[in-house]
């Protein structure tokens, strides 16, 4: 379980992110919604503990994360907006890599790497080089290196960015099975029909605040649009930023 | 395993498949060092083996007028060559070093036991020909003063009636004092392999790994970022040692080819000189280190990040131009000065000088506490939000 309490940042004058709270639940996958520049990427990167909150508080399985960040990391798999992989490094070692800085022993490290190349239908490419992969191999790279402790919740920032249409359907069945293990798991969009299609529980946000928060229905009953992407747009207050 | 020790052996493993960091890292840093050393060395002993022994080719216009002098000059070692025409010009055009004109009055004058004039031409601001015209000048005071002592005792007096005063110069140089520019840049070679051998690492670790955007992902695991910047630094002294090392071996079998043993010049580049060499020098691998990563760190990109660092590449030269163009005496102080220090420990060691305890500890001790300030200030650096965002 991921708790965002009242999260403030600011970059010089900047108000990057003023007041957000949210839970993101196990079992469940909460999206979070907003156009570009809204402060999601920001939102996150205090909730992975790259970045300390001005004011506020984020707590993962109950553990807060500016008192004990490392405990916080170990529960917490993440794939960031910051993707990039060891060009020099083959996909297993990439993820071997990150294993061992979890922390890992050797038998774990290489049970895990086993069953994760399976499940992310990456075996073809896991014993290449990472220079010259393409997207949507460098994405599945970037996730089983991000899942390979394990972890109870898993937070991705944009996850299906700049994928294709059939590497973008499989990394949402990808999440649902994090779900179905009962995993917390939180994504960050701007595009209004994946938060729709994948999400149980939506959090809109725009201008650094939560605007919004509930499941479908209840964004759909709170605005009075039968239509969930009349919902979003209504509760942001434009279109600008966002994606159908 | 400990997180530091991953991120070492990730670093080295990943540097070492890069043809580019090898390539700069352990062939191009090492080897420029020892083949200039041999090939300035070379060139200096070839000119030091000339002052001697070379014969003076010098034009002589109007050698008829003094057969004489002629043939005691081409006793002492000078070829006269034909007379030139316009000898001013060809001086001044460099095509001649020197010419000597004998005018006709030359007999005349000699006859009547009248001072003679020869006329020497040259161009002072030709270095190259100071020698020779040195030696010609010499030959020719030689036979003044010849002739002028046989003028004397014909007449019945002692030549020492004439020359009060005599000049002995017992000029204590050595081949291996006027080699003192090569000597001054002899460390610069070694520290050269040494930032270079690191730079690559440097760069690529923090400044490249941000713009390959894999510097977020890493900081999100549950390691403490000194960890992960003490395994980067580890590699890039690991490289910057190993650099050190090829260039160290390189100019122990470099040193067995230049034959300065002929000059009586002596260069220690054993076992032993190694070995000190590799010490001292590491304080100042880890200070160098410590600052790449530093500024690479600062660098907006790993283009900004290599530009800095190829500036910085010239800092350690500025103790050996300084000491080649003022050669200071070394005092104590000295050997509490980062790179200072080094250079003259490596160049004292070099001549086969002695190096003592007291100076070869206080090098040792005030680099590292200079290296161990420059690594607090980076973990500082890298402990700040900003760094691992890139954009």
């Amino acid at each position: 379980m991921i708790e965002a309490d009242d999260l403030h940042k600011s970059f010089g004058d900047v108000r990057a992110v003023a007041g957000v709270s949210f839970v993101a639940r196990d079992g469940e996958i909460t999206g979070l919604l907003g156009p570009n520049g809204a402060g999601k990427t920001t939102t996150l990167r205090m909730l992975y503990t790259l970045m300390t909150p001005d004011r506020g508080s984020v707590r993962v399985d109950g553990i807060d994360a500016t008192r004990d960040a490392d405990a916080v990391r170990r529960r917490l798999g993440v794939l960031p907006d910051a993707r990039g992989l060891y060009k020099r490094l083959t996909a297993r070692e990439n993820i071997e890599y990150f294993a061992r800085l979890q922390g890992l022993d050797a038998a774990t490290t290489a049970q895990r790497c086993e069953r994760l190349i399976a499940a992310l239908e990456m075996r073809d490419i896991a014993a290449r080089r990472s220079e010259g992969f393409s997207q949507g191999q460098r994405v599945k790279t970037a996730i089983a290196r991000a899942l390979v402790h394990d972890p109870r919740n898993v937070i991705l920032d944009e996850p299906t960015n700049g994928l294709d249409v059939m590497a973008t359907r499989a990394m949402r069945r990808f999440l649902h099975g994090l779900r179905d293990e009962g995993r917390c798991v939180l994504f960050s969009s701007h595009i209004m029909q994946e938060v729709a299609a994948l999400c149980d529980r939506i959090v809109v946000i725009a201008g650094g605040r939560v605007v919004a928060a509930g499941t479908a229905d209840e964004l759909r009953a709170q605005t009075g649009e039968s239509n969930l992407e009349d919902a979003f747009v209504r509760v942001i207050g434009s279109d600008e930023g966002l994606a159908a | 395993m400990n997180a530091a020790i991953v991120v070492f052996l990730k670093e080295v493993i990943e540097n070492l498949r890069d043809r580019r960091t090898v390539m700069n890292a352990l062939l191009v840093g090492p080897l420029l060092g020892p083949l200039l050393f041999a090939g300035l060395t070379s060139v200096m002993i070839s000119r030091e083996l000339d002052r001697g022994e070379k014969p003076i080719e010098v034009s002589v216009v109007g050698a008829e007028h003094a057969p004489n002098l002629v043939e005691f000059l081409r006793q002492n070692g000078v070829k006269p060559k034909p007379p030139v025409v316009d000898p001013e010009a060809r001086v001044r055009a460099q095509d001649e070093d020197m010419v000597l004109r004998i005018p006709a009055s030359y007999g005349e004058a000699w006859r009547a036991g009248r001072t003679a004039q020869v006329e020497l031409l040259y161009d002072s601001s030709q270095r190259d020909s100071a020698t020779p015209v040195e030696r010609l000048r010499g030959l020719l005071q030689a036979y003044s003063g010849q002739n002028g002592a046989m003028r004397l005792m014909a007449r019945g007096l002692s030549p020492a009636v004439a020359s009060p005063l005599v000049v002995a110069a017992r000029d204590q140089s050595t081949p291996q004092s006027r080699s003192a520019l090569l000597f001054a840049m002899l460390p610069y070679f070694l520290i050269l392999a040494a930032f270079m051998g690191g730079m690559y690492l440097a760069i690529d670790t923090t400044a490249g790994e941000r713009e390959r955007q894999s510097l977020e992902p890493l900081f999100v695991n549950p390691v403490a970022r000194w960890r992960i910047l003490a395994g980067k630094l580890a590699a890039t002294v690991a490289f910057a040692m190993a650099s050190l090392t090829l260039s160290l071996i390189a100019f122990g079998i470099a040193g067995g080819y230049i034959p300065t043993a002929r000059i009586g010049m002596v260069l220690d580049f054993g076992p032993r000189f190694a070995a000190i060499a590799l010490l001292v020098m590491f304080p100042l691998v880890l200070l160098a280190s410590c600052l790449q990563t530093l500024i690479a760190a600062f660098a907006k990109s790993y283009r900004e990040a290599q530009t800095y660092l190829s500036l910085l590449l010239l800092v350690p030269m500025l103790p050996s131009a300084m000491l080649a163009v003022l050669p200071l005496k070394a005092q104590g102080w000295m050997f509490a000065v980062p790179l200072l220090s080094q250079h003259l420990i490596i160049t004292r060691l070099v001549r086969a000088e002695t190096v003592t305890l007291p100076q070869l500890l206080l090098c040792l001790g005030c680099g590292l506490a200079t290296a161990a300030v420059a690594a607090v200030l980076t973990a500082r650096v890298y402990r700040s939000e900003r760094l691992a965002i890139s954009g």
